[in-house]
C-alpha cells in the first residue's frame, strides 16, 4: 500500500511558485492545473485540461524555444506515468532550463482515487535517473520545495526531476480558464510575441 | 544549363533536400521524429543543422505535444514519422484543435504500395482517416518534383492559418523496401 505523506499539495505548489521571476510553467491536467492556478494566476502559466501524458513534452518544446527562461512542468504521477517515455526523450535532449515536478499522491485523483503505479511502488525519480536525467530527487517537506525553487531558476543545470510526495487528502477544485486559444495567446503575448 | 537550373533539378530529384530547404525558408527551428527509412536523409540534414533543435522521440504523440510547446515558446516545429505512428497520436491531436495550434507533420507511408509486410497494411490504410477524424488536413506528396510546392503550401496553411496539416509521402515515391541483403 501507499505510504502516508503529509505535505499539502496547495502549500507545496504555492511555495514552489513564490518569487517565480522569469519562470514559465506548464501544468498537467487535473489537480496539478488546479494547484498551479490556486497558487496565483499568471500569464506565464499554461494549464493543460487534456492531452494526458503530454505535459513534459509541452514543457520541452517551450524550454527549447526559450533557452534563457527557466521552465517548470508541474504534473501528477498519473499524468507523468502515461508519458513516461518523454523522460527518456528529455534526458536525451538535456535542456538545461527544464524542471519536471511530479506531485505524487500515489493515486489517480481525478477519477476516483484508484491507486496508481506510483502508489503500487514505482519510483519516478529512479525511472528518470535510469532514463538519463542526472538531477533527480524525492521531496517530502516544504524545505525541499524551497531548495528546489532556488535551483530551478538556473537555466544550465537541468534537466531535473523532483518527485514530491504529497498527501492524498481531498482538496477542493480551483478551476483555471479552459479556453485553449486564450491560454495559448496569453502565454505567447507574455513572451512578447504578437498575436496576428 | 545554368547553375540555378542545375540546382533546381538536383533539388527536385533530392526531395528530402527540397523539403529541408522549404522548412528552413519557413523558419522551422525544431524537428522531432520517430525514425523511418524514408525520412533518414531529412533526419540527417536536421541533425547537421545547428539552427534546428532535433529531438528523437520514444513515441509519436510526444512530438505532437512538443510541437505545441514549441509554438508556445515562439518556435515553429515539424514532426516526422511513419504512417504506423499516426494511430499513436490520436488523443494528443485534441491538444492542437483545443488550442488551435499550428501543426505540420510529414508522414512516410507504409502499407499502400507494393507492401511486403501485412502487419503494416491496417494502419497504413487507416492513416488518412485517423488524421481527418481529429481535424487534420491531409495532403499527399506523390512526385519528387512537387516536394517544395506541397511543403510550402502546407507550411503556410499550418503556420499562417493556424491549421493542423499532415503531408503523406507516398510509398511509391520512397521506393520499395529491400527485404534481402545484396550479396
Amino acid at each position: 500500500m501507499a505510504q502516508n505523506f503529509t505535505l499539502d499539495r496547495r502549500d507545496a505548489v504555492k511555495a514552489l511558485l513564490a518569487d517565480r521571476g522569469d519562470l514559465l510553467a506548464v501544468s498537467g491536467l487535473g489537480s496539478s492545473s488546479y494547484d498551479v492556478f490556486a497558487a496565483g494566476e499568471h500569464p506565464g502559466n499554461f494549464y493543460l485540461w487534456g492531452a494526458m501524458g503530454g505535459a513534459a513534452m509541452v514543457g520541452l518544446g517551450i524550454a527549447l524555444a526559450q533557452p534563457k527562461r527557466p521552465v517548470a512542468v508541474i504534473t501528477g504521477d498519473g499524468e507523468q506515468l502515461m508519458g513516461v517515455g518523454s523522460l527518456l526523450t528529455i534526458a536525451a535532449k538535456k535542456p538545461g532550463n527544464l524542471t519536471i515536478v511530479v506531485l505524487d499522491n500515489g493515486h489517480f485523483g481525478e477519477t476516483g482515487m484508484q491507486l496508481s503505479h506510483s502508489g503500487l511502488g514505482a519510483r519516478l525519480e529512479v525511472i528518470a535517473s535510469g532514463a538519463g536525467i542526472a538531477s533527480v530527487r524525492e521531496i517530502t517537506d516544504i524545505e525541499g520545495i524551497i531548495s528546489l525553487r532556488a535551483e530551478m531558476q538556473s537555466i544550465d543545470a537541468g534537466p531535473r526531476l523532483a518527485r514530491v510526495r504529497i498527501a492524498s487528502d481531498h482538496v477542493d477544485r480551483a478551476l483555471p480558464p479552459r479556453d485553449g486559444v486564450f491560454l495559448k495567446n496569453r502565454f505567447r503575448q507574455n513572451l512578447g510575441i504578437a498575436v496576428t | 544549363m545554368d547553375i540555378a537550373a542545375r540546382d533546381q533539378l538536383a533539388t527536385s530529384q533530392d526531395w528530402p533536400l527540397a523539403i529541408y530547404r522549404t522548412l528552413k525558408s519557413f523558419g522551422v527551428s525544431q524537428i522531432s521524429y520517430v525514425p523511418d527509412a524514408g525520412h533518414s536523409r531529412l533526419i540527417e540534414l536536421s541533425h547537421g543543422d545547428s539552427a534546428i533543435e532535433t529531438t528523437v522521440l520514444t513515441t509519436e504523440e510526444e512530438g505532437v505535444a512538443l510541437s505545441a510547446g514549441a509554438w508556445l515558446g515562439g518556435s515553429r516545429a515539424v514532426l516526422l514519422m511513419q504512417s504506423s505512428g499516426v494511430g499513436n497520436c490520436v488523443n494528443m491531436l485534441s491538444l492542437l484543435s483545443s488550442c488551435r495550434f499550428p501543426f505540420l507533420t510529414l508522414v512516410t507511408m507504409r502499407g499502400e504500395w507494393a507492401e511486403f509486410n501485412p502487419w503494416q497494411v491496417a494502419m497504413g490504410k487507416a492513416t488518412p482517416q485517423a488524421l481527418e477524424i481529429m481535424g487534420v488536413t491531409v495532403l499527399r506528396l506523390e512526385r519528387p518534383e512537387e516536394a517544395e510546392d506541397i511543403v510550402s503550401a502546407a507550411a503556410s496553411l499550418a503556420f499562417e492559418s493556424d491549421q493542423q496539416v499532415a503531408i503523406l509521402i507516398s510509398q511509391r515515391m520512397i521506393g520499395r523496401k529491400k527485404w534481402t541483403e545484396a550479396k
